[in-house]
C-alpha cells in the first residue's frame, strides 16, 4: 500500500520553532512564577570514609532556608529498607543518598538545602561544614589493574564477551604477522547543555507531578513509586524535552530522589537543578584499558583476534558494556579470545554514554588494525575487505542486512582515498603534515518493546501518544513523518505527544532502538486505526468489499486505488458514524523468531584527514567522510544531523574529552566547560554523511536500524590513524592531547 | 553566593572612596561573577563601575596609545587606533575566549583575571591563593595547566589572560587612581610572582582603581605574533603563547620584544633574551639561543614537564612569524 511519500524525505524538525524560540518547556521551566522550593546539594569533599559530624546551623540561620537534609535527618522511606532498582541499573546497589555516613565517591551528595530562593539555597550549601574520617581511596585505573574481575553478575541488556575460540596464544605465536599493543580511552564526562534537574509539584491530594531529566519517563515513575512506597496513580512524570541525554538521562539521578524527598518530606514544590561542576560527579564512561593482538597470514588473514579490556567501576555497581565483542563481529579468525574485566573504584558508577563501550572497543581494534596494515604493508581498507564478516561470528547468526562493503566503496570514493600513500609521513604542506585514516564503525540494531496510541478527531486531525522520549534526536519529527504517510494527512496535522507517563508504555529512550521501535508501534497503531476507520465506513454502506490493501489514504481521505470517486474524507466518516473521534492502539516489539537467527548492526566507514603541526603538535580535523549503512532512513534531514553530532562527539573524544582526575585527593578536578574540553566550532570540518541503502524488513518492521550512535563509533580510530599517517607517531592513547602527539608524554609499556 | 551590597559609584573618586579590602569593583563581570558563585570572591560589596565617565575612550596623543579600562576587549581589538599602531594587541585579544566573552570583558578587568587552576575554583580542596596556608594541592596533583617559570612553593598556578601577553611584550603601563593621586605601573611590575603570597597577584593597592592602560609607540607593523597553542583551536587557555614582535635595521634585529603566558603566575619576559637578539641576522639559531634564555629555569610539576619543549618550540616560530612579517592569522587556525 502506497500513500504520498514522506518517510524518507528530509523534513525539518517539527519542535525546532518551539525549541530555537523557547516555547519549549525544559525541566527547569516547569512552574516557573509559582511559589517553588529551591534545593541545592553539598558534595562531599573525600572519596572514601565516612562523616563524623555535619554543622547546618550557619546553613540554617540564612533567610529563606527552609530545611538542609542529611543522613542524620532524612525522613524513612522504604527507598532506605529496601533494595530497588531502576530499568537500566547494573548488578549491585544503587547510590541511596544520605543513607548514611558512608562516602563511596568524591562529589557525593550529603547534603540537601531547600530554600525559597535558589540564591539562599546556594549560598547556605557553602555553609555547612562536613568533619570527616578519611579512608584509603583507590581512583588510578592503572594502579589497580591487578584487581580486574569479571563480572559474577551480567548487566541486563549487555552481551558478554563469547567463550574464546580455538588456540589464541598458539595462533599468535605461529603467526607470520602479528601486532600486539595496549590500548586507553580516558574517563569522560557528559556534558549535555541542560544541567540534571528535577521539578517536583505537589499537587492537591498529595499527588506528584514530577519533571525530571530523564530519557524514559516511566524509569523515573517506577523507581520513584518503589523508593518512596507510593502507588503508580499518585505519580506522574512528564518531560517533553531534554536538552541532550546522552545516556545519562537513562537512569534516575540522584537530584531526582533528593528532590522528590524533600517535596514529600515538606509538602512543598520543589525544584533541584544541580550546578555543572555537581554533573561532573553524577555519571561517566568509564576509563578503559586494553590490550589487542592479532595474528594475520601474509595476505592479511586474520588467524587470531585477542582484546582485553579493564574498565573501572564504582564500589557499588558492576557498570558493564559491550567493548571487545565489536573486534570479532566485524572480523572472522579461527582463534579468538576476548574478555571485559572491571576494577572497583572509589568513584561514581559509570554511566551509559553515546554508544557505550563501542567507540572505546573499536578505538583499539581499528588503530590495531591499521597497525597490522603498515606491518604487511597493505592498504588499510584492503586490509579491512580482505577480513570482511559475512556472518555474525560473535553470536554465530546471519546479518539482517550488512551493506558495509558498500559503505567502504562510497566513503572512499568520495574521500578520494584511492592514491593514499602507504607510508607515513608522505604528505607535508608546509609546516603541516597531513595524514589519511579510516576505520569501521558498528552498532546493534535493536528492537525494544513499545505502545502507541494514535486519536483521530472529527476535524480530521490524528495525535500520537508514546511515552518515549525525544531527547534531541529527532524522534517527534520522524513519528510524525510516519503517521502522516500511514494516514495520508499532511504533517502539520498530526500532533505527537511524548514524555508523559499517562502515554502508552514505552522503556527509556537509548540505544539507537527508539526510531525503529517507537516508529513500529506507531505504524501499527495506525494500521489498526485505518481497520477501524474502513469498517465504520462500511457500516455506512461504502468501500463495500475493499479491504485496506485497496484504499489509498491521501489527503485527509480515503478511497479505492482505482476509483478516486469514491474518496471519503477521514473527519466524515466520523462524523457519518457519531463519533467525535477514534481512538487505535498498537504495539511493535523485537521478532523473536527472527532474533532467534539473525543478528543486525549499523554499520559505518569513517575517513579523516588530519593536519599536525609537525613541531607544535596542533592538530586539526580537516574533512571526514562518513557513509552509513543503517537500514531505512526515515528523514534524510535528522539523520544526518544524527550522524554529524556523533562525529563531533568523536573527534572530541579523540582529541579533546578527559575527566581529569587527583588520585592524591580521589577528585576529579577539572569540573567546568572551561577545562573540560568538548570540540568547539573550529575543530569541527565540514562533515560529508553518506547514506548507503539497506532494504531491511527483518531488522525491524519499517526497515530501520537506528542513527543514535553509528556516528561516533568509528570517528576517534579514522582520526588516531590519520594522526599516524601524518606523524609516524601511532598515539595509542586517548584524547591525543599535544604532548602525546608530540611524543613528549611517557605511556605506560 | 553570598548577600553583597551594590552601588554604582559615578566617579572614579567615589569608586576608590567606596572602595576596601572587602569589596570588590565590576566592569564585564566576566570573571569576578562566576567566582562568586563559586564561592571564590566573596565580596561583602560591589562597586559597578558602569557609570563612570571617561574610561571608555581609546585615544592617541604623542605616540603613546591610550585605552581606557572599561574599553571592551571586542572594542579594543576593533578600534582602528589599535589596529593600526599596536596590532598585536589586537591579535592577543582575538585569541582569547568568546565573541560573547569579549564582548563583556574589558581592559582592566582583564588586567585582574585570575588563574583558571582547578583547586582555586574548587572550594572543597586546599589552595593558598584563595585560603591563604591551607596549601597546595596543584603540586602532586592535577597540574598540567600549570607554570614551569617562577612557580613557588605554595603556588604554582598561571595568569591565564592573552590580552596581558601583549602589554607585557609592549611594555605597556597601567594607570591606576588611588587616595593618594595617579600611579604608573609598568606591566613587569603590575603582576607579581606567588612566592609565599600567592593571593596577591598584582601590585595594585586595595584602594587603587586602574584608569586606562598606555602603550609606548613602537612601530613594528607586520613583524609582530601571537601563537597560542592550546587543547582545541578556540576558547581554551593557552598552554603556553608567545607574543613577540621585531623591527628589523639592515636585516638585522634592531629590536625585539618577546612575552610568554600560559607558563608562569604572570607574563613572562626575559629582558637578557631581548638584548641578546639585538643586532642578531634572524635565524633558527638565534631564535633557539633566545629561547633557552627565556626558558632557563623551566620546572615542570608532572603533567605540565611538555610545556617547557613546547614553549622552546614555540618561541622561535613566534620569532620566525615576526621576522618574517607573518603574523599568527587568529581566523584561519593553520599555524603560519
Amino acid at each position: 500500500m502506497q500513500n504520498q511519500r514522506i518517510i524518507g524525505t528530509p523534513q525539518d524538525r517539527v519542535d525546532g520553532r518551539a525549541k530555537v524560540t523557547g516555547a519549549a518547556p525544559y525541566v527547569a521551566d516547569f512552574a516557573a512564577g509559582q511559589p517553588i522550593l529551591q534545593a541545592h546539594p553539598v558534595g562531599s569533599a573525600i572519596a572514601r570514609g565516612r562523616i563524623l559530624a555535619m554543622d547546618t546551623s550557619r546553613a540554617l540561620a540564612v533567610p529563606g532556608v527552609v530545611e538542609v537534609f542529611t543522613h542524620e535527618n532524612r525522613p524513612r522511606t522504604s527507598w532506605f529498607g529496601s533494595s530497588w532498582q531502576d530499568e537500566v541499573a547494573p548488578p549491585g546497589q544503587p547510590l541511596r543518598p544520605l543513607h548514611d555516613a558512608r562516602i563511596l565517591h568524591s562529589g557525593q551528595p550529603i547534603a540537601l538545602v531547600v530554600a525559597e530562593t535558589y540564591e539562599a539555597a546556594r549560598h547556605a550549601a557553602n555553609l555547612v561544614t562536613v568533619a570527616y574520617e578519611e579512608e584509603a581511596h583507590h581512583t588510578d585505573l592503572g594502579l589497580r589493574l591487578g584487581t580486574a574481575y569479571v563480572p559474577p553478575k551480567t548487566r541486563s541488556g549487555t552481551t558478554p564477551p563469547p567463550k574464546p575460540k580455538g588456540d589464541v596464544e598458539a595462533a599468535l605465536a605461529a603467526a607470520p604477522v602479528t601486532h600486539q599493543a595496549r590500548y586507553s580511552v580516558a574517563a569522560e564526562v557528559h556534558n549535555a547543555m541542560e544541567p540534571h534537574a528535577t521539578t517536583v509539584i505537589v499537587e492537591e491530594g498529595g499527588a506528584l507531578l514530577i519533571h525530571d531529566k530523564i530519557q524514559g519517563v516511566m524509569n523515573t515513575q517506577a523507581t520513584v513509586c518503589a523508593i518512596f512506597g507510593l502507588a503508580k496513580e499518585k505519580v506522574r512524570v512528564v518531560t517533553p524535552y531534554l536538552g541532550g541525554g546522552f545516556g545519562s538521562g537513562l537512569r534516575p539521578h540522584h537530584q531526582c530522589f533528593l528532590a522528590v524527598m524533600a517535596a514529600l518530606a515538606l509538602n512543598r514544590s520543589v525544584k533541584l537543578v544541580l550546578p555543572r561542576d555537581h554533573q561532573f560527579f553524577l555519571a561517566h564512561r568509564p576509563q578503559t584499558e586494553m590490550l589487542v593482538a592479532l595474528g594475520a597470514t601474509r595476505d592479511g588473514k586474520l588467524t587470531a583476534i585477542r582484546h582485553d579490556a579493564i574498565a573501572g567501576t564504582s564500589t557499588y555497581e558492576d557498570h558493564q558494556e559491550v567493548v571487545v565483542n565489536w573486534t570479532n563481529l566485524l572480523y572472522p579468525a579461527p582463534n579468538v579470545s576476548l574478555s571485559h574485566k572491571l576494577v572497583k573504584l572509589d568513584i561514581e558508577s559509570p554511566t551509559d554514554m553515546r554508544a557505550p563501550g563501542a567507540p572505546i572497543g573499536l578505538f583499539a581494534a581499528e588503530s590495531a588494525m591499521d597497525e597490522l596494515a603498515e606491518k604487511l604493508g597493505m592498504c588499510p581498507l584492503q586490509l579491512r575487505l580482505v577480513n570482511h564478516a559475512d556472518t555474525d561470528e560473535v553470536s554465530n547468526k546471519r546479518h539482517t542486512s550488512k551493506e558495509l562493503r558498500a559503505a567502504y566503496r562510497m566513503g572512499a570514493e568520495r574521500f578520494g582515498w584511492q592514491g593514499r600513500p602507504l607510508a607515513p609521513r608522505a604528505m607535508k604542506d608546509g609546516h603541516e603534515l597531513v595524514g589519511w585514516g579510516m576505520a569501521t564503525g558498528a552498532w546493534e540494531a535493536q528492537m525494544q518493546t513499545h505502545h502507541a496510541r494514535v486519536m483521530l478527531d472529527g476535524e480530521g486531525r490524528a495525535t500520537v501518544g508514546v511515552a518515549t522520549a525525544d531527547i534531541g534526536t529527532g524522534t517527534y519529527t520522524i513519528l510524525t513523518q510516519i503517521a502522516a504517510e500511514a494516514l495520508g494527512l499532511p504533517m502539520a496535522r498530526v500532533t505527537v505527544l511524548l514524555g508523559d507517563s499517562l502515554l502508552p508504555k514505552a522503556p527509556v529512550s537509548g540505544g539507537s532502538w527508539t526510531a525503529a521501535s517507537a516508529g513500529a508501534a506507531v505504524d501499527d497503531a495506525c494500521a489498526r486505526l485505518k481497520a477501524e476507520l474502513l469498517r465504520l465506513a462500511q457500516k455506512k454502506g461504502r468501500l463495500l468489499g475493499a479491504t485496506l490493501e485497496d484504499l489509498r489514504f491521501a489527503d485527509g481521505a480515503m478511497a479505492r486505488w482505482s476509483d478516486a470517486g469514491t474518496a471519503i474524507p477521514l473527519a466524515d466518516i466520523l462524523g457519518e458514524s457519531g463519533r467525535d473521534s477514534l481512538v487505535a492502539d498498537g504495539k511493535a516489539g523485537p521478532d523473536m523468531l527472527s532474533q532467534l537467527r539473525y543478528s543486525s548492526h549499523a554499520h559505518s566507514a569513517v575517513f579523516a584527514e588530519v593536519r599536525v603541526d609537525e613541531a607544535l603538535g596542533q592538530v586539526r580535523v580537516t574533512r571526514m567522510v562518513q557513509a552509513v549503512a543503517a537500514g531505512r532512513i526515515l528523514n534524510p534531514k535528522t539523520a544526518r544531523s544524527q550522524v554529524i553530532g556523533g562525529a563531533v562527539w568523536g573527534i572530541g573524544m579523540a582529541l579533546h574529552e578527559e575527566a581529569q582526575e587527583d588520585h592524591v585527593l580521589g577528585r576529579r578536578m577539572n569540573h567546568n566547560l572551561a577545562e573540560y574540553h568538548i570540540p568547539a566550532c573550529a575543530d569541527v570540518p565540514d562533515i560529508d554523511v553518506l547514506f548507503v541503502e539497506e532494504h531491511d524488513p527483518r531488522t525491524s518492521p519499517l526497515g530501520v536500524k537506528g542513527l543514535g550512535e553509528i556516528g561516533i563509533c568509528g570517528a576517534p580510530p579514522a582520526i588516531a590513524n590519520a594522526v599516524w599517517h601524518a606523524t609516524g607517531r601511532r598515539v595509542r592513547d586517548l584524547p591525543m592531547t599535544i604532548e602525546r602527539v608530540l611524543g613528549l608524554k611517557d605511556t605506560p609499556a | 553566593m553570598r548577600p553583597f551590597t551594590f552601588s554604582r559609584p559615578e566617579a572614579p573618586a567615589l569608586a576608590i572612596a567606596g572602595k576596601d579590602a572587602a569589596s570588590r569593583f565590576l566592569a564585564g563581570g566576566t570573571n569576578l561573577v562566576d567566582l562568586m558563585k563559586y564561592d571564590v570572591e566573596r565580596p561583602a560589596a560591589v562597586l559597578d563601575l558602569g557609570r563612570i565617565a571617561g574610561l571608555r575612550e581609546v585615544t592617541q596623543a604623542g605616540g603613546t596609545l591610550r585605552i581606557g579600562a572599561l574599553v571592551t576587549n571586542a572594542d579594543a581589538a576593533a578600534h582602528p587606533l589599535v589596529l593600526a599602531h599596536h596590532p598585536l594587541l589586537a591579535d592577543a585579544i582575538l585569541a582569547g575566549a568568546t565573541p560573547q566573552l569579549r564582548n563583556m570583558a574589558t581592559t582592566g578587568g582583564n588586567l585582574l583575571q585570575r588563574t583558571r587552576c582547578h583547586y582555586f575554583y574548587d572550594r572543597q580542596t586546599a589552595c593558598n591563593k584563595r585560603e591563604p596556608g591551607t596549601g597546595c594541592p596543584a603540586i602532586g596533583g592535577v597540574n598540567r595547566i600549570h607554570a614551569i617559570l617562577g612557580a613557588s612553593e605554595s603556588c604554582i598556578a598561571t595568569h591565564p589572560s592573552d590580552m596581558c601577553v601583549a602589554l607585557a611584550a609592549l611594555e605597556a603601563v597601567v594607570v591606576a587612581q588611588g587616595p593618594e593621586g595617579e600611579r604608573r605601573i609598568p606591566m613587569a611590575e603590575f603582576h607579581r610572582l606567588p612566592g609565599n603570597e600567592p593571593q596577591r597577584d598584582t601590585t595594585l593597592g586595595e584602594r587603587e582603581l586602574i584608569t586606562a592602560v598606555e602603550i609606548p609607540a613602537w612601530d613594528y607593523g607586520a613583524h609582530r605574533t601571537y601563537l597560542k597553542l592550546r587543547d582545541r583551536l578556540s576558547y581554551a587557555f593557552a598552554l603556553v603563547s608567545v607574543a613577540a614582535a621585531v623591527t628589523l635595521e639592515g636585516g638585522r634585529i634592531a629590536k625585539a620584544r618577546i612575552a610568554l603566558g600560559g607558563v608562569a603566575h604572570k607574563p613572562w619576559r626575559v629582558a637578557e633574551a631581548e638584548t641578546m637578539l639585538q643586532g642578531q641576522a634572524p635565524g633558527e639559531d638565534a631564535f633557539a639561543a633566545a629561547a633557552s634564555l627565556i626558558l632557563r629555569g623551566a620546572q615542570g610539576q608532572g603533567h605540565n614537564d611538555f610545556k617547557i619543549e613546547l614553549a622552546r618550540r614555540a618561541i622561535p616560530r613566534a620569532l620566525h612569524q615576526a621576522a618574517h612579517a607573518t603574523p599568527q592569522s587568529h581566523v584561519e587556525k593553520r599555524i603560519a
